[in-house]
């Protein structure tokens, strides 16, 4: 009966991390899509790829990813605090990787805003935005390989 | 010196109706001294007519737009070479040779060597005089739009640039800092009308990696932003012997763009599309016969209708507000789940 319910629970587990690797590959794949980069390195030209050479395709395919990006990790913080809490902990990578999706969520959000007609931020903020929503994504991205390599874990058991 | 605090607001002047033999009789007494003449009158005009606004229409809740009554238009260019001679401090001044690309296929556009082309748009050229030759009443009339950018009230080659390097003023315009442009022409790409033109061998992109990232900057029509600061009309507009443009708050332009088409039973272009304009056509030919009659091509806008091109998105951005009410409510609703069955 344990082992069944220990199995669900990785199953569970697996179904979760690949749900978040999947969401962020397709966020960083049709985020980089906002440059216009595919075009140029023929990236577009790969039979099935040519969407990626799209700016609109790839803006909605983003706003997309992102509403199952929020919704996914808000379900995953509410769920933590209301039944695992404790059980378990979430290890300072964990806090680290958390603090850096914060600042991708947040400055996505903004930018978000600042796409709606009437919008009225200052251009040196929207530079700011830009540029800080990128590095934030290239810090994550940086930090999953690091924590991959060396099997550091969000969370782990009291 | 007339001040944009006076345009677009006093009443307006009825419009002449032109038909193609007036306008041919005009175009022919177009001279230097008639020119001169006529932009007195025309700042005379505005003068009279003026009713104090806030200070160009440029308040934070305002959007200045533009109104052509293309009836007027003579084709004369004397906003084609007002615009050039305003803006040529902010033409490139591109550093040759030319960085290798990388890959080949990244081309290189050069626009330096023709700098006095004038018959469409280009980085050394931001508004030009597109020629539509229609039928009306059974006469071949030809019909000269002005044509540059226009400046769209939520602009996608704004809101969709990478690095911030276009931006929308308070007033409406729409425009692109040459400092920080790097020349990926995604603002070409994703503006319906491809207004923007790029010079190769200028901007921040030789400063980073020039054979790998970018390709120069993209220029087009700022709408004299710096003029309109300092209270002065757009270069276009004060030239103008015929007063084809007015300018003024978006919703009183859109107003005075409305008794006009019901005047002269025309049509409207610029209004509605892309979301809405700042820069409103009125004709007596509808638009998509002059789309059709008028050339087009690289450079060289078309008429068609265009659809809000950042509504799709902005749709999903709703949805953005209530994913982590979703998110909240599933894990709850797993949370009560299990409470109840005493896992």
């Amino acid at each position: 009966m344990n082992i069944r319910h220990d199995n669900t629970r990785k199953n569970k587990k697996s179904i979760i991390r690949y749900f978040y690797l999947i969401n962020v590959f397709f966020l960083i794949l049709t985020g980089s899509g906002q440059m216009p980069i595919f075009n140029r390195y023929y990236i577009a030209d790969i039979p099935g790829l040519g969407w990626l050479g799209e700016f609109y395709v790839t803006h909605y395919m983003h706003y997309l990813f992102a509403i199952i990006f929020i919704a996914f990790i808000t379900y995953i913080i509410t769920d933590h605090l209301l039944s695992k809490l404790k059980n378990i902990k979430i290890t300072s990578s964990g806090y680290f990787r958390g603090g850096i999706i914060s600042g991708v969520v947040i400055t996505g959000g903004l930018l978000v805003i600042r796409n709606l007609r009437g919008s009225g931020f200052e251009p040196g903020f929207i530079i700011f935005l830009d540029l800080s929503h990128l590095g934030l994504v290239i810090m994550l991205l940086v930090a999953g390989i690091y924590c991959a390599v060396f099997k550091k874990r969000w969370a782990e058991n009291k | 010196m007339q001040t944009i605090r006076n345009i677009g607001t006093g009443s307006y002047l009825p419009p002449k109706i032109l038909t193609n033999f007036d306008l041919r009789k005009m175009a022919q007494k177009i001279s230097r001294r008639s020119f001169l003449k006529g932009t007195v009158a025309t700042a005379c005009s505005l003068a009279a007519a003026g009713i104090p606004e806030s200070a160009s229409g440029a308040d934070d809740k305002q959007q200045l737009a533009t109104l052509l009554d293309i009836r007027k238009c003579i084709g004369c260019e004397a906003c084609v070479e007002a615009c050039k001679k305003v803006n040529n401090k902010k033409y490139p001044v591109p550093q040759k040779p030319f960085p290798k690309m990388y890959p080949d296929r990244v081309p290189v556009m050069d626009w330096s060597e023709k700098q006095d082309v004038t018959d469409r748009l280009t980085p050394y050229n931001w508004l030009y005089i597109q020629r539509a030759f229609v039928n009306i009443n059974g006469k071949e009339t030809e019909i000269t739009i002005p044509r540059r950018c226009m400046h769209c009230t939520n602009p996608a080659c704004v809101k969709l640039c990478p690095w911030g390097a276009a931006r929308q003023l308070k007033n409406g315009i729409s425009r692109i800092d040459p400092e920080i442009c790097l020349g990926g022409a995604k603002c070409k790409a994703v503006c319906p009308w491809h207004i923007p033109q790029r010079q190769t061998g200028v901007g921040l992109y030789l400063d980073i990696l020039p054979s790998l990232a970018g390709n120069g900057v993209m220029f087009k029509c700022d709408r004299c932003y710096n003029r309109i600061a300092e209270g002065k009309l757009p270069a276009c507009i004060e030239v103008c012997p015929e007063d084809v443009q007015t300018i003024g708050p978006r919703d009183k332009i859109i107003k005075k763009a409305h008794e006009l088409a019901k005047e002269i039973n025309g049509y409207i272009y610029g209004e509605k599309e892309n979301g809405g304009t700042n820069t409103i056509y009125v004709s007596p030919v509808p638009f998509q016969q002059l789309h059709k009659a008028a050339e087009k091509g690289e450079g060289k806008p078309h008429l068609n209708p265009v659809k809000d091109t950042m509504a799709d998105a902005n749709k999903l951005a709703a949805a953005m507000i209530i994913a982590p009410i979703a998110g909240l409510a599933a894990a709850v609703g797993k949370f009560y789940k299990m409470t109840k069955s005493g896992e």
